[in-house]
């Protein structure tokens, strides 16, 4: 299958295209330096994101922000987002608590990036 | 009156690294003044990472970083007062404020440090025709609503400017569950981060429309949609290219302007390429004892400068305390050359104490240009970019003993060279 894509990893913004078979990628043209093949490498067999979003807090309308400690595969989002959606919290939360352990069995947690009293 | 030594305004991330400044370099007679509940500025809205890799050497959240600053505040004890509002701040740096707690105070400062930060460009400044109606934010209000309070400002979004905040609000929205149709943008490159037009737009499928506006607003009760058209080189719509987009919800992302009336009031010079503060390199304005850093003196792209900047200006308050900060000599105007907007800081000490960095945006798109500077007709500066681009400021850093040639020169260049084609 042929991708195409834009390097992120500077204001170049390189337009990458490249072949994959599911195995392995290959004739990657277009990109300008080494930073942005290996980044059509990755983006290309397994493409993660870091997760930003907002849980309720029990007792208040003022929502708690989260993160995904690491980043989790791109195809996860949206099931991550729901299970984040339907948490609610018990005060007090401290940056770096895990809200949800292991969310949507990614392996990943979810954890508080602010302090709630 | 209460008394200060050094007086900072704002407790965003520019105030609060001024101030840890300040105290780091000895001072122990601080007060921070915040209009808000909380410190932490705009941060505290910005829940999405990427903040903090030059700083900490990892990607942050908004609160995050300014948790970090927040509690080195708290370690250091450096009293700040929220929901104080800074309304006058005198030449004599006598700086009036008005509290629920304290009613109107005046404090007199011996040095002040000008932190207020920047607010977006509102639709009046657009002159865009169409209805007033309800359904029209900034970029950064919409922000606000999901982030701080729990609120959804819409379903069916349009996002007009591909400035980063409206980039970030585009994937916000949608993991929020509202359907956004399209970015619009008049030029034809976004000023945004690649990065965040990738995870922000790309990944969602949303279509990002360069060199497109919005030409007209509809809705009488609330916006029911809006009319976006392609414009041509001379940045004006092209008739018969007029598409409709229905959508509840229209968000704006269109520059950012630094708050300076205050600093107006003190009598501090205000540069016209950035609506801040003229600053020489120790961050003082044209009115002694006076400093400004962070998007109050000129918009930055990164939070790390901003921290980078105010610490700095808060060692520099402490050493104008002190007496220890050289105020004589010349100061050398710094001149724009091609391709080069917004330079800080505008002016240069005849015989700087320490290198100079200076930080100004590109103009335009240039590739495979050259940055160079020149002080009495000569080079003393010259670096090839692949790219130069106005969404990342250029940040560049000069030796002391490059600039001797200060004591004799009327002005000292910086200006962009862009290869002949």
């Amino acid at each position: 299958m042929k991708y195409e894509l834009t390097c992120i990893n500077c204001p170049m913004g390189c337009r990458i295209t490249a072949d994959y078979d599911g195995k392995e990628v290959t004739n990657i043209q277009g990109y300008t330096c080494a930073r942005g093949k290996a980044y059509a490498q990755t983006e290309i067999t397994d493409p993660t994101r870091m997760v930003t979003a907002l849980v309720g807090v029990a007792g208040s309308h003022v929502p708690l922000s989260v993160k995904t400690q690491t980043p989790i595969r791109k195809p996860l989002i949206f099931d991550a987002l729901e299970e984040i959606r339907q948490t609610v919290v018990n005060p007090p939360v401290r940056i770096g608590d895990v809200v949800i352990a292991n969310v949507c069995g990614s392996g990943v947690n979810v954890i508080a990036t602010e302090n709630i009293d | 009156m209460r008394k200060t030594d050094i007086l900072i305004i704002g407790g965003g991330p520019a105030g609060l690294a001024a101030a840890v400044g300040a105290y780091e370099a000895g001072a122990r007679d601080i007060l921070i003044l915040d209009r808000e509940e909380r410190l932490g500025g705009i941060l505290k809205q910005c829940i999405h990472n990427g903040f903090g890799l030059h700083t900490f050497k990892e990607e942050l959240t908004g609160p995050e970083y300014a948790q970090r600053f927040i509690e080195k505040v708290l370690e250091y004890k450096i009293p700040y007062q929220t929901e104080t509002m800074v309304i006058d701040v005198s030449p004599e740096k006598v700086v009036t404020c008005v509290s629920r707690k304290n009613g109107l105070e005046r404090i007199e400062a011996k040095s002040v440090i000008l932190c207020m930060g920047c607010r977006e460009r509102p639709r009046g400044s657009l002159g865009t025709p169409g209805e007033r109606c309800p359904g029209i934010f900034t970029a950064g209000t919409a922000q606000k609503f999901t982030n701080l309070e729990g609120l959804m400002p819409g379903k069916e979004v349009v996002i007009l400017g591909s400035g980063d905040i409206g980039l970030i609000m585009a994937r916000r929205m949608t993991f929020l569950g509202a359907k956004v149709h399209a970015c619009v943008e008049l030029m034809p490159y976004s000023s945004g981060l690649k990065r965040n037009i990738v995870q922000c737009l790309d990944d969602f499928g949303i279509p990002l429309l360069l060199s497109h506006t919005v030409v007209d607003i509809h809705g009488k009760e609330h916006l029911t949609g809006v009319t976006v058209a392609e414009v041509g080189a001379d940045l004006k719509p092209i008739p018969g290219t007029e598409k409709y987009f229905p959508c509840d919800t229209l968000l704006l992302s269109v520059g950012l302007i630094p708050e300076n009336e205050l600093s107006e009031m003190a009598g501090v010079k205000i540069a016209p390429t950035t609506s801040g503060a003229e600053v020489d390199e120790q961050l003082q304005t044209s009115v002694p004892g006076i400093f400004s850093a962070g998007n109050v003196l000129h918009v930055h792209d990164l939070v790390d400068f901003v921290s980078e900047e105010a610490t700095k200006a808060g060692a520099n308050a402490f050493r104008y305390v002190q007496n220890a900060l050289p105020q004589s000599g010349r100061k050398v105007p710094v001149k724009m050359g091609f391709g080069v907007g917004g330079i800080v800081p505008q002016f240069v000490s005849e015989n700087p104490e320490d290198k100079v960095s200076f930080m100004f945006r590109p103009r335009n798109v240039y590739r495979n240009a050259k940055v160079i500077v020149e002080l009495g007709g000569e080079q003393i500066y010259a670096k090839k970019s692949m790219i130069l681009a106005p969404g990342e400021m250029v940040n560049l850093s000069i030796p002391a003993d490059k600039l001797k040639g200060l004591a004799t020169a009327d002005s000292i260049l910086v200006r962009i060279e862009v290869p002949e084609a």
